[in-house]
């Protein structure tokens, strides 16, 4: 434990409105502190820079799965292993399934919240890509009221956000639009289970047939935010899925992201198998045209 | 000299027995279990919620005490390996355990009994994969994981469906 | 007479206590009054210390504060060589090099005081390459850099090259491991100036540490005490590091006359402590054309880090093991151990021949396709037979026969079936699948002389209620040394297990049966518990108070009279190294081992190429060894050294910058899952021993031999790549795919 502990403060507000109330009166002090997978692994290495700390783990208010006709809508604070759990998410959302069973193990699945991975902007965080081709809006909320704004955009930059230092995430709103839509998610990490991922993908596809009528593509760990490829959704949609479409697709995607070097791999084998796993989704959607998400452990499976 | 926070109040169940201690808010449970309890079968790995060895459940559900901040217990009922067996009678999965050599050095055991026994809770007969992935966060570097799987295994069979 | 234990899966010893949480490890102890200990270390990998500084904010005055020049003995750690000192003085040569020691009640306050203290350093050039250090453009040890070498020559090399039908040439490197054992290193001393120094620890080797501390602090044998508590995994990692954290921690209790405690944190633990040395090997192969060996020239450096350590006997293993389990008429092995400004690399199990091996079975795959052969076929025509020498002319005496174990081996991992669908389906796949194999060897116990050398001795000691204890300086640090030993002392001794009891290690009680290492703990040190055990039967039985078919409960009667009568009632056994064995030190030449450990192991591969990640999708592994003690415990090394091997193939990447460990975490050091590992297959030989206890030989390091070659050579089998380093991570099979893809499409 590389922290000084002594010198951190947190405290257990009793009520969203009472957490609001203090990032109101004290800004910039308070942080939001859900299950801490991610701010503590930094506290533990000695780098977490902050100092005061609310608890946000037993709101509520933040809490809670509900489905309407037009919407699935998550609470805050809905964990990866409540999402994994519900039934309209398997059936209707299972990106984001696959993706929550796909981040850490059990136990780091049963504290880590989505709002948490959101709001700790790592651009190698496995839900967002899922989220991103969901077409989601997230509830800000602050002392002086709410705002819904659309996923696609909160992250303007690396560990930067549209949320503002009195803010909380309350909701993740999914529209429910893409039933019979073709999914494919593929995390590529260090290992097959608790890994970072190297490369993240995650696509879907409305198909008539042959052609492409709309396309979502996301991915993660190649840019500095989790990133929806628009011009590859562009350039994709209403074309018909051929081999020629493929290499041009991989082109475009060369074009749109960034991806590094770093301690745990290379940008041109990010560049590549982030090339290659478009590849196969294109695949997919010739050979099935409908709804199969792949499953990367699946492998383990045969 | 570093400013510091006041140490808070914390009342919280621990293996059915209550407990009221006073604690940095932030410091990890795992510490407060080994350091304030005394009970030291919980172990620290690697400090960073990938090993394992601190695995703990906190009303019910398994978490890495190593990132859970104490102040987030209170309340909670918390079971650690000294509360997985009844006085002398070992559970199921600690006699497959002995029995299957699924404990080498040991240090990663308490862990591992912790997530296979809320495995079999969860799941009652888990396939091989459903093993493999409710284990996947609990890390051995003496067995090879074989005779912990095999010892899951026996412990379903042991105790006929439900653990 | 009673049922024979040897050969049974006894309940582990010590199990209960593992299972329930209840058997305490160093940080799980309680010392009233203890200090926390930190050390302060180098982030410069070479450079002359200029200066200390203590910064503002915190209470120096209630810090114990220890340099160089506290220490009241020898400012060294006492290994092979007197070079590695516990607290740099006046120079660092690796970037985690200790130079100050804190202590303080308070474990929090510590790490901020350690953060606070500043050392200036003015950096000189350092050399992180075996190239580099080879080239000596830098001296930064001894005069030439060079920590040891060897030279084993047999027959004539240099006539073959003439005459050969083929000469295969590759060069293979592998890379720093790290050991990962889930506990980390921990001590706890207690050291009063006039009485003495006592430690307590993560430790496999109790008395290298009392020696290390006599050195330390000047002291003679029986002021210092060194016990080894519940220990969490070693694999060599905690074979002489130890002697360092011991030596911190007591210098601090020492200083401050309280005791300390120092445990690392993971992240000190992976960086700061030792790894397995990088290598390079060379081959240069000889072969007539229909596939027969005539000459092998090998050249093996390996890489330890900044001082001496056990490069000399990690060297000499990595040497031995370098032509393999095959008889090949002239051999040449030159060898190095390097120093580079990385911290000292040290033992992991294997000590070199992990090394060694995966050159010389990649090579041979090879030159057997240079020659238009299989693998397989290329090793049943080279494999060693009864009565042929090894490269330094031992000539093997036992019953060896590695070709029935490969045909075993590849029987079982169904190896050509599966080999020849795998050729026809693989194309047009995007995943692709292989099978590969390595065929090697693993030396028991210590090399050449070493176990005269060691001289290990083994006390039994009876109680007046019968019970036995075994007193013995092995440790055990999971792979069932309780265990074994109580078999072993019970069946000599007509007993129950129960009966026997495993004292704790702890150097004021019991002898000095040598370190646990080098997989000696069963083949070595057993034979002295079973001879010890022997020797206390014939003791009670001379004496009259036994007679032969005897039952415990006789037993029990026999010990307490004779206690009543004569006193305590002991035996002892010392090593005698079995006949007609003979080793010169001075021409590296004779029976290198007592007796070896002989495997085959394949692997079943398939690589994404999508992704270029390989996963290992079945490993069968067939080995003799000996009679098998303990057949869950047996196979639990094997299963477990396996995955350690495949971790050493596909995954652990050590990232070096500027000689300092980058991925230092377990979030970016990776270790395989329950989720990664294959299903692990292990099959027994057992050709009985006739010097180790009811015929058993050494096998806790045979497993990290094999796994490695297998499956990069099953890489080769599934894509037509040739890779010359492990690890092999996706990163770099998608380079070499690349590269292979571009020169098919040339040809």
């Amino acid at each position: 434990m590389r922290s000084y502990v002594p010198a951190y403060e947190l405290r257990a507000p009793e009520s969203l409105e009472a957490a609001l109330e203090l990032l109101e009166r004290e800004p910039d002090v308070w942080k939001p502190l859900a299950g801490g997978t991610d701010l503590m692994v930094l506290f533990e290495a000695g780098k977490l820079t902050h100092r005061k700390f609310l608890s946000i783990w037993k709101l509520s208010e933040l809490k809670g799965i509900e489905v309407t006709p037009e919407h699935v809508t998550l609470g805050a604070l809905t964990t990866y292993t409540q999402a994994q759990a519900h039934a309209v998410l398997q059936r209707e959302f299972s990106l984001l399934c696959q993706a929550a069973r796909e981040t850490g193990g059990i136990a780091t699945q049963n504290r880590g919240t989505l709002a948490g991975n959101i709001v700790n902007g790592s651009p190698a965080a496995d839900s967002p890509p899922a989220l991103l081709v969901y077409d989601p809006q997230i509830e800000l909320v602050s002392a002086r009221g709410s705002r819904w704004v659309p996923y696609h955009g909160f992250h303007t930059g690396y560990k930067t956000m549209v949320l503002r230092p009195e803010e909380i995430i309350r909701r993740i709103r999914l529209p429910r639009t893409k039933q019979g839509w073709g999914q494919y998610y593929r995390k590529v990490g260090t290992r097959k289970a608790q890994a970072i991922s190297k490369v993240c993908f995650a696509g879907s596809a409305q198909m008539q047939h042959n052609t492409i009528r709309d396309i979502r593509i996301a991915l993660g760990s190649v840019a500095p935010i989790v990133l929806r490829c628009v011009r590859n959704i562009a350039a994709l949609r209403s074309q018909k899925v051929s081999a020629g479409a493929f290499a041009a697709a991989k082109e475009t995607l060369a074009q749109e992201i960034t991806p590094i070097d770093d301690m745990r791999s290379t940008a041109a084998y990010r560049l590549r198998v982030a090339q290659n796993l478009l590849e196969e989704f294109l695949l997919q959607l010739q050979n099935n045209g409908g709804d199969e998400s792949h499953r990367g452990l699946a492998a383990a499976e045969s | 000299m570093p400013d510091r926070a006041n140490k808070v109040e914390i009342t919280c169940t621990v293996n059915g027995e209550t407990h009221s201690f006073k604690a940095y808010p932030m410091a990890r449970l795992l510490d407060v279990l080994r350091q304030e309890l005394r009970l030291t079968g919980t172990k620290e790995g690697c400090g960073e919620g990938e090993c394992g060895a601190c695995s703990v459940w906190i009303d019910g559900e398994i978490a890495n005490s190593c990132l859970v901040p104490v102040l987030q217990v209170a309340g909670s009922e918390i079971k650690t390996i000294e509360g997985i067996a009844t006085g002398e009678q070992l559970h199921a999965v600690q006699e497959a355990f002995i029995s299957c050599g699924g404990a080498q050095c040991g240090i990663c055991t308490p862990g591992m009994v912790m997530a296979a026994v809320n495995l079999l809770e969860r799941t009652p007969r888990p396939s091989e994969t459903e093993i493999r992935m409710g284990l996947a966060g609990n890390l051995c570097r003496c067995t090879g994981y074989m005779k912990i799987f095999e010892a899951v295994v026996r412990a379903c069979q042991a105790t006929g469906v439900k653990v | 007479m009673k049922k024979h234990l040897i050969g049974r899966p006894v309940p582990r010893k010590e199990g209960r206590a593992k299972v329930t949480g209840q058997a305490r490890y160093v940080d799980d102890l309680v010392f009233p009054g203890i200090l926390y200990g930190a050390t302060v270390r180098s982030r410069v990998a070479r450079g002359r210390i200029k200066g200390i500084s203590f910064g503002e904010g915190i209470p120096w005055h209630e810090f114990t504060i220890v340099t160089a020049k506290d220490i009241p003995g020898e400012n060294y750690v006492a290994l092979i060589a007197h070079d590695q000192p516990y607290l740099a003085d006046g120079v660092v040569n690796h970037s985690e090099e200790p130079v100050v020691l804190l202590a303080h009640p308070e474990k929090y306050l510590l790490e901020e005081a350690r953060r606070a203290v500043q050392l200036e350093i003015e950096p000189l050039r350092p050399t992180f390459t075996i190239e580099d250090s080879l080239s000596k453009k830098e001296i930064i040890w001894g005069e030439d850099n060079v920590f040891k070498s060897y030279s084993v020559e047999k027959g004539n090399v240099d006539e073959v090259w003439a005459r050969a039908d083929f000469i295969v040439e590759g060069e293979y490197r592998t890379g720093a491991q790290e050991q990962l054992y889930i506990e980390t290193n921990g001590m706890i001393a207690v050291a009063i100036p006039e009485k003495g120094v006592t430690v307590w620890g993560s430790m496999q080797c109790p008395y290298y540490v009392h020696k290390a501390l006599m050195a330390l602090f000047g002291l003679p044998a029986d002021k210092v005490r060194v016990i080894q508590s519940e220990t969490g995994g070693g694999f060599g990692g905690k074979e002489e590091y130890p002697s360092m954290i011991a030596g911190h921690a007591a210098l601090l209790a020492w200083k401050s006359g309280k005791p300390v405690k120092i445990i690392y944190d993971r992240a000190e633990d992976m960086a700061a402590t030792t790894k397995r040395h990088p290598s390079r090997t060379r081959h240069r192969t000889a072969v007539s054309k229909d596939g027969k060996l005539l000459g092998m020239e090998i050249d093996f450096v390996i890489d330890g880090g900044a001082y001496t350590t056990l490069s000399p006997v990690v060297l000499s293993r990595g040497t031995i093991h370098a032509p393999g389990p095959y008889s090949c008429p002239n051999v040449r092995i030159r060898s190095r151990a390097v120093a580079t400004n990385a911290p000292p690399h040290g033992a992991f199990r294997g000590f070199g021949a992990p090394q060694s091996i995966f050159a010389l079975e990649r090579h041979l795959n090879r030159v057997a396709r240079a020659i238009g052969l299989t693998p397989e076929e290329f090793r049943q025509r080279n494999f060693i037979q009864p009565g042929q020498t090894t490269a330094t002319g031992q000539v093997i005496r036992e019953n060896v026969n590695m070709n029935h174990l490969l045909e075993r081996a590849l029987a079982l991992s169904d190896y050509h079936a599966k080999t020849a669908r795998f050729a026809r389906e693989n194309s047009g796949q995007r995943r692709k699948k292989g099978m590969g194999f390595a065929s090697f060897m693993h030396g028991a116990g210590f090399t050449g002389s070493g176990e005269q050398y060691l001289a290990s001795v083994v006390e039994l000691e009876a109680t007046p209620q019968g019970r036995v204890r075994v007193l013995a300086a092995s440790t055990e640090i999971g792979q069932g040394t309780n265990t074994i030993f109580s078999q072993i002392a019970a069946d000599a001794l007509g007993l129950d297990y129960d009966s026997i009891e495993i004292l704790k290690p702890d150097t004021a009680s019991v002898p000095n049966s040598g370190p646990t290492v080098a997989s000696r703990t069963c083949m070595v040190v057993g034979k002295l518990v079973e001879a010890a055990a022997l020797g206390l039967k014939q003791t009670l039985v001379g004496s009259g108070f036994l007679q032969e078919g005897y039952t415990p409960a006789g037993f029990e009667r026999a010990c307490k009279r004779y206690i009543e009568s004569h006193g305590p009632l002991k035996s002892s056994s010392q090593y005698q190294p079995p006949p007609g064995i003979h080793w010169d030190d001075a021409t590296y030449y004779g029976d290198a081992y007592g007796t070896y450990a002989w495997a085959v192991y394949v692997a079943e591969v398939t690589v994404d190429t999508v992704t270029f990640e390989t996963e290992v999708n079945d490993f069968v592994a067939v080995q003799e060894v000996g009679k098998v003690i303990h057949p869950v415990l047996a196979a639990g090394q094997i299963e477990g050294g396996v995955a350690q091997a495949i971790g050493y193939a596909l995954y652990e990447n050590v990232v070096w910058n500027e000689g300092r460990m980058l991925n230092s975490q377990m979030t970016n050091y990776i270790m395989p899952t329950a989720v990664d590992v294959p299903p692990i297959r292990v099959f027994f030989e057992e050709l009985p021993y006739s010097y180790g206890p009811a015929g058993a030989k050494g096998l806790g390091e045979l497993p990290m031999d094999g796994a490695a070659p297998a499956i990069v050579n099953a890489i080769e089998n599934a894509t037509g790549v040739s890779i010359h380093h492990i690890p092999v991570m996706p990163e770099s099979l998608m380079e070499a795919l690349a590269v292979t893809e571009k020169a098919v499409e040339r040809a």
